[in-house]
């Protein structure tokens, strides 16, 4: 069998990730234009709202991708070698988005507008009993030092994953070498799983989304988050993986290592429901003024066309769709459903950013949507890009033959 | 029950058994079943079995119980015996979830191991009986059916050039005693012999 080292990025799909990209710009410009500019702060809130929907989805979904490696690596897992460097190329993603979205975050902490973030706004702090409560953890240090800690440590931790992932491709390990790269990959990925369950299962939600309705909380909160990220980030891997496949790259990934990454995303779509019903049933059970306004809006109001919508995407299709053996195996069905998957999650988003402070109405969400396009096409650009300069097959890893000779 | 003729042969080893089944299954052999100490990956892709129908049947059991919960609960709670929670309305699904998710792992989970037992012809009082009692232990069993065209001594070489050891002819009873009949009962009826 001949094996094609290196993905070439193509003409076509450069132009494509650029045109991408074009389109979200032109919509930052419109969005900006439209409503950024106003002085109204509700208005500009819509605009920054936009950005923070998206920043924050599209980088917790490539840094999905870095914790699935991480998982599989603390599981011993071999299965997923052979695609193993498609989910590095997506986790290379993080450094530039997470930079992108670390800076729109500070603006919109730092920036004077207090109508997505009002715990920002010192003075009203002060009379809020709640507020002023919890200004030890909302406030604008605490709030800035996290999130830039937060995306430099997963942006470092990730490169030194993928570093000794690289460093033995010219190398082929003895069972001794091998034993000692599994310990180190061992450690790394233990050392990244605690700063991502510190950070994405626990904290971050918290400040970056659930702050914007900062009266209320909810301690599932950023594990419901994490489920949305993780199913979106595996649905990723595989359009990245079906997309190598179509092109006669990942000559040993077959349809067993799609069988199971449709395993994960049927999984993980239930995990996602089974979490947000959880956390919505006490408090529908309670019935608690204060903790019914988060719900209140979203699965009753104006944006409940958007609930039930979300409700059939994220939970019904994948559920009876992919339950199938033959649907996750078959590439038509499993790369429809990604890009479902995908879009559903970013609607979650889209629920747990507006409703917050869009109250009056639902916003014009195709201008959202244009802003995803490109944040898309920069995932294009940058995957294709770290998929071209190192091998598309880890050749040396202990596990390879494993995953070669994968099936379900 | 019916008497069927069989050959059967053992294999020590997976690389010899993969070519075997592969050959027999070229040269027109019915194979019966290869029974093996523990489960052998791609075996069954190799013997050409087709997918069990187990997983159809658990989603059927498990949409039985989704609909016994909320058809029994809506029944109670809203016709029969209407109960105040609270001030919610008698028709509240959101707090029947649990139940409703509970019932359908129940059902599906219970019928799936009966049917399971089923399929395998597993219960208490059902004798199992063994073409080879090494197949509980360390080697690879396979069982070739006769059908009216098989010639015994081909088969029986056939198999020995294939790597295969203690190759013998048994008879066997087949079926049990919830309706796995077969038609052609009378076939071998008189030339029952022991299993060894």
């Amino acid at each position: 069998m001949v094996i094609r080292e290196k993905f070439i990025v193509t003409k076509r799909f450069n132009s494509i990730a650029v045109t991408l990209m074009v389109i979200g710009l032109l919509a930052i410009v419109g969005l900006y234009a439209t409503q950024g500019a106003k002085s109204d702060p509700h208005a500009q809130a819509r605009f920054w709202g936009s950005l923070l929907q998206n920043s924050v989805y599209f980088l917790l979904v490539v840094n999905a991708a870095m914790f699935f490696i991480c998982a599989t690596t603390l599981a011993w897992g071999g299965w997923q070698i052979s695609f193993r460097r498609v989910s590095e190329a997506v986790s290379a993603c993080v450094p530039v988005i997470g930079t992108i979205c670390g800076v729109i975050l500070l603006l919109i902490c730092f920036g004077g507008n207090h109508e997505i973030y009002h715990w920002t706004d010192t003075e009203h702090v002060q009379h809020d009993r709640i507020l002023s409560f919890k200004s030890g953890f909302l406030n604008k240090n605490f709030f800035a030092v996290m999130t830039v800690l937060t995306i430099v440590a997963w942006s470092l931790l990730g490169r030194k994953m993928r570093k000794l992932s690289q460093s033995i491709d010219d190398k082929p390990l003895t069972v001794e070498e091998g034993k000692k790269y599994m310990w180190n990959n061992t450690v790394w990925a233990a050392l990244y799983i605690i700063v991502f369950s510190l950070t994405v299962m626990s904290s971050i939600p918290w400040l970056w989304l659930m702050s914007i309705d900062a009266h209320w909380y909810s301690t599932m909160y950023s594990w419901y988050t994490f489920a949305s990220t993780f199913v979106a980030g595996i649905a990723l891997i595989t359009l990245f993986v079906v997309f190598l496949k179509n092109n006669n790259y990942l000559e040993l990934t077959n349809e067993e290592h799609l069988h199971d990454l449709g395993k994960f995303m049927f999984a993980f779509s239930i995990f996602w429901t089974y979490l947000w019903f959880s956390q919505f049933m006490l408090i529908w059970y309670a019935n608690i003024p204060e903790e019914t306004t988060y719900f209140k809006p979203r699965a009753q109001g104006m944006y409940s066309g958007i609930f039930w919508l979300m409700f059939i995407i994220n939970f019904l299709a994948p559920l009876l769709i992919l339950m199938r053996r033959g649907s996750k195996r078959n590439y038509t069905t499993i790369t429809f459903m990604s890009l479902l998957i995908i879009f559903g999650h970013w609607l979650d988003f889209f629920q747990m950013v507006f409703p917050g402070h869009q109250k009056e109405h639902v916003p014009m969400i195709l201008w959202d949507f244009g802003v995803a396009l490109g944040f898309v096409g920069l995932i294009m650009f940058l995957t294709g890009r770290a998929l071209s300069k190192v091998p598309l097959l880890a050749k040396n890893h202990p596990f390879i033959k494993e995953s070669v000779i994968h099936h379900t | 029950m019916a008497v069927k003729k069989f050959i059967t042969g053992n294999f020590y080893d997976e690389a010899v058994l993969f070519p075997a089944v592969k050959k027999v299954r070229r040269a027109g052999y019915k194979i019966h079943d290869v029974f093996t100490p523990f489960p052998i990956h791609g075996l069954d892709t190799a013997m050409g079995l087709r997918d069990t129908s187990l997983h159809t049947a658990g989603f059927i059991y498990g949409i039985t119980g989704t609909a016994t919960a909320v058809g029994f609960i809506t029944w109670a709670l809203t016709i029969d015996w209407q109960l105040n929670f609270g001030g919610k309305p008698f028709f509240s699904l959101p707090a029947w979830i649990p139940i409703t998710f509970e019932l359908t792992v129940l059902f599906a989970a219970v019928g799936m191991v009966l049917t399971f037992c089923y399929l395998c012809q597993l219960a208490p009082f059902v004798k199992k009986d063994h073409f080879n009692l090494r197949s509980t232990d360390d080697t690879f069993v396979m069982a070739l059916e006769c059908t009216d065209t098989t010639n015994e001594g081909e088969a029986i070489g056939f198999l020995q050039s294939l790597g295969a050891v203690e190759v013998g002819v048994q008879y066997k009873e087949t079926g049990w005693w919830l309706g796995r009949y077969d038609r052609d009962r009378k076939r071998f009826e008189k030339k029952i012999e022991p299993a060894h």
